[in-house]
């Protein structure tokens, strides 16, 4: 296709009215609302919603809540979760009838993709995809989050089931 | 929870290897009924054809009337159950084979009605039946795909589900759980259960080897039936009533026989989980190989559980002429030694030339063509597999070196452990390696050490110095070849240490006690430096030969088949799962055929 291109005009070669078209458009952002935001000492406030990297969670009553059933693990498309299963010796899990919580659970954050796809997964609500979206470290062991550090930054979870405990009390209440 | 890729282990019993079992007889479909052989009945499985034998094997292999479970499987029809298994009694306690059928309308004359398309009129039965424990008769139609099916099968569910804990993100069956399966396949999508659920005792001490969660027990009672019926320990029992049913060991008496781990396989749901395994590794992660015990002669066909290069358990894979659907508790929990910290897994030996396999060959060949004939002696292990032992004998007939390899034995019991505990004690006698008796030849090596005419020993897989050959005799040994998988004392005096493998490392064969050749693929790789034994053994025996082996282990298992009578006619691809018999040269007390 053949563009034609009309001469310019005496007006348009003397490139003063379009520097004053652009001066205005300048001035009309300076007086307005500033959008811009001085990353990092400022941060965006994301939506409750974002899918941000997925941190363990404890309950209200500061229990573990996951119990190492490794449904993530499995279905986590990048493979970023481990999860070492406590085995027969493990260390008692935080609630008694839980029987089992993990031992180790490392999630690699260079791996993971933000998918959601473990919180989904996820029968005891135990993982979530937390608001945190700009990860640091300054080696590549730096970014596999450990269990700890990922039920720190996951903080509390309000449970309204507390299936767990509401099984203790019923089995308790039977007892003869 | 409902993982997309359950292990196949979890099929063992179910209806693809049933149905093979049984499939296996005569039965095909017809498209005319007009002929069957006298011994046969034609019924109608879901409105399709098939002629099944009169007469099938039961639990025991004694011939009983073929029931409707049997006639579906030959017909191919999914038929769900809980409290079935092919090898246990018949209880029918679970209902969930609950199938309809009808049976011929009979005339004045006593004589089946046809209808004017000249098939058959079937009278409906206005009842159900248990396909586990129904027999067959003439012209009987059975419909398992009805609405009234359906509506049985999601009303059984319901009932198993109202009291059971659904606690499956910590039960170790997740995964392989037939209540889980059922439930997906036959259940209803939601529950309508809001009354407060039965508990039961949970984490239950029942045995050494054992826990047992009484909430999620669907009182199948195949664990009572296998103990008591299979097993001869009557251990377990039901008490109380409905809903407060509750399976548990006898007062004081715990649950402790050599086979108890065998009704964690068996049991359908996680009541009974194994301690072992407890909370080790879900089991849809587990890499399953199919293998062959190595802790006894008997050679019992396993599926070794593996992930990322652990071996994490083992579980019996069918074999009805060896094994059954089981096998023993010491069996099963003897791989820990296989991941233990001091193996050997790097080249060794005080006169290692260089840390890399050709240089070590290279010494160990010329250490070897540099012997005069009759000063070699190779101690062989009947741990060892058919193509190694195959290998050595070249080897020793290449040196004329006398052989021989180290008994072990034990004590049998009346099913399936072997009073031969060395798995290829068979093999090792099939290739001549093993003197007769087996290690009567070790106190003559132990002469020739001390009065000088026998200066290079080969040693594979054995502690010659727990069977007579001690260290001081040892020491005056020009050349000590070893390959061994643990340290003991003989692998610390030996001047080419060469690391082997187990046997979930290699491929190979192990022949048993009765002359069954039997498959063994890897499941995992071997450590460090270790080789599968076969391998340099080939290497070995080319350098000092100049003659050609394959390099494949099918080649390998081929050419020696070509080249050892005993095994003529066989070939590795021809083994299948199941293995083949060879007749045997000698018979000692424990290979008798069964």
């Amino acid at each position: 296709m053949i563009v034609k291109r009309n001469p310019l005009n005496w007006a348009e070669r003397l490139y003063l009215p379009a520097v004053w078209n652009g001066f205005k458009v300048t001035l009309r952002h300076f007086f307005r609302r500033k959008v811009t935001m001085q990353y990092p000492e400022e941060r965006w406030v994301v939506p409750q919603a974002y899918r941000g990297a997925p941190y363990l969670v404890r309950d209200q009553n500061g229990n573990t809540k996951c119990v190492s059933c490794q449904l993530c693990e499995f279905v986590c498309p990048p493979k970023a979760i481990s999860i070492t299963p406590p085995g027969p010796d493990g260390p008692p899990a935080d609630r008694r009838n839980a029987e089992k919580m993990p031992l180790e659970f490392k999630i690699n954050m260079l791996r993971c993709i933000f998918c959601g796809l473990c919180e989904e997964v996820c029968p005891e609500e135990a993982i979530f995809l937390k608001r945190d979206y700009a990860l640091v470290g300054t080696n590549r062991q730096e970014m596999v989050y450990a269990r700890d550090k990922l039920l720190e930054l996951g903080g509390t979870h309000q449970d309204h089931i507390l299936k767990w405990e509401r099984m203790e009390r019923e089995a308790a209440a039977q007892e003869p | 929870m409902t993982p997309t890729h359950p292990p196949s282990g979890m099929a063992r019993e179910s209806a693809s290897s049933f149905r093979h079992e049984v499939s296996g007889s005569s039965s095909t479909a017809l498209g005319s009924p007009s002929t069957p052989p006298a011994d046969a009945i034609v019924v109608t499985v879901n409105g399709q054809k098939v002629v099944v034998p009169r007469l099938m094997p039961d639990w025991t292999g004694k011939l009983a009337p073929t029931t409707m479970l049997q006639a579906c499987a030959a017909a191919k029809v999914d038929v769900p159950f809980y409290c079935y298994h092919p090898r246990l009694p018949v209880a029918g306690n679970c209902r969930m084979c609950l199938v309809e059928y009808g049976t011929p309308v009979l005339g004045p004359d006593r004589h089946a009605v046809r209808g004017p398309d000249g098939e058959l009129v079937i009278n409906k039965s206005p009842r159900p039946a248990i396909a586990c424990a129904t027999p067959i008769t003439s012209g009987m139609a059975i419909y398992t795909d009805t609405p009234g099916v359906k509506r049985m099968r999601e009303g059984v569910l319901e009932f198993l589900l109202a009291n059971h804990p659904l606690d499956c993100p910590i039960c170790d069956k997740a995964g392989e759980c037939r209540l889980q399966e059922y439930s997906v396949d036959y259940g209803e999508s939601a529950s309508r259960f809001v009354e407060t659920k039965v508990h039961k005792p949970k984490q239950v001490d029942i045995g050494p080897r054992i826990v047992l969660d009484d909430e999620r027990c669907i009182l199948c009672t195949r664990c009572i039936r296998f103990t008591r019926d299979l097993v001869g320990d009557d251990a377990l029992g039901i008490v109380n009533r409905g809903s407060y049913s509750t399976l548990t060991h006898y007062p004081g008496r715990p649950f402790d026989n050599n086979y108890s781990l065998n009704t964690v396989d068996l049991c359908p749901v996680g009541a009974l989980t194994s301690k072992d395994f407890r909370f080790q590794m879900r089991v849809w992660f587990l890499k399953e190989t199919k293998g062959v015990c190595t802790s006894c002669g008997t050679g019992c066909n396993i599926l070794i559980g593996s992930r990322e290069n652990r071996v994490l358990r083992y579980t019996p894979r069918d074999n009805g002429a060896v094994n059954g659907s089981w096998m023993c508790d010491t069996g099963r929990l003897n791989y820990k030694w296989i991941h233990r910290p001091d193996r050997i897994v790097k080249l060794g030996g005080s006169r290692l030339p260089a840390p890399a396999w050709p240089a070590a060959l290279a010494a160990v060949a010329s250490a070897l063509r540099n012997a005069p004939p009759s000063s070699v002696a190779i101690v062989a292990s009947a741990r060892q597999t058919n193509e190694e032992l195959y290998l050595l004998r070249k080897l020793a007939q290449r040196l004329g070196a006398v052989s021989d390899s180290v008994p072990r034995s034990g004590e049998p019991d009346r099913w399936l452990v072997s009073a031969d505990r060395n798995p290829n004690s068979a093999g090792a006698r099939l290739f001549g390696l093993a003197a007769d008796p087996m290690g009567s030849n070790v106190p003559r090596f132990a002469q020739g050490i001390r009065t000088g005419s026998l200066k290079t020993l080969l040693v594979f897989g054995e502690d010659v110095t727990r069977c007579g050959l001690g260290a001081d005799l040892l020491a005056k040994l020009e050349t000590l070849i070893v390959s061994d998988v643990l340290p003991n004392p003989t692998t610390a005096l030996a001047h080419h240490l060469l690391p082997g493998c187990a046997a979930v490392e290699k491929r190979g064969s192990f022949t048993n006690v009765h002359g069954r050749v039997q498959r063994v693929f890897a499941a995992i790789d071997p450590p460090g430096d270790a080789r599968p034994e076969w391998e340099f053994l080939r290497d070995l025996v080319m350098a000092l030969t100049g003659h050609a082996f394959p390099d494949t282990i099918e080649g390998l298992f081929n050419q020696m088949a070509g080249d050892v009578p005993a095994l003529h006619g066989l070939e590795w691809a021809a083994l299948g799962d199941a293995g083949l018999t060879v007749p045997m040269q000698s018979r000692t007390p424990d290979n008798e055929p069964r």
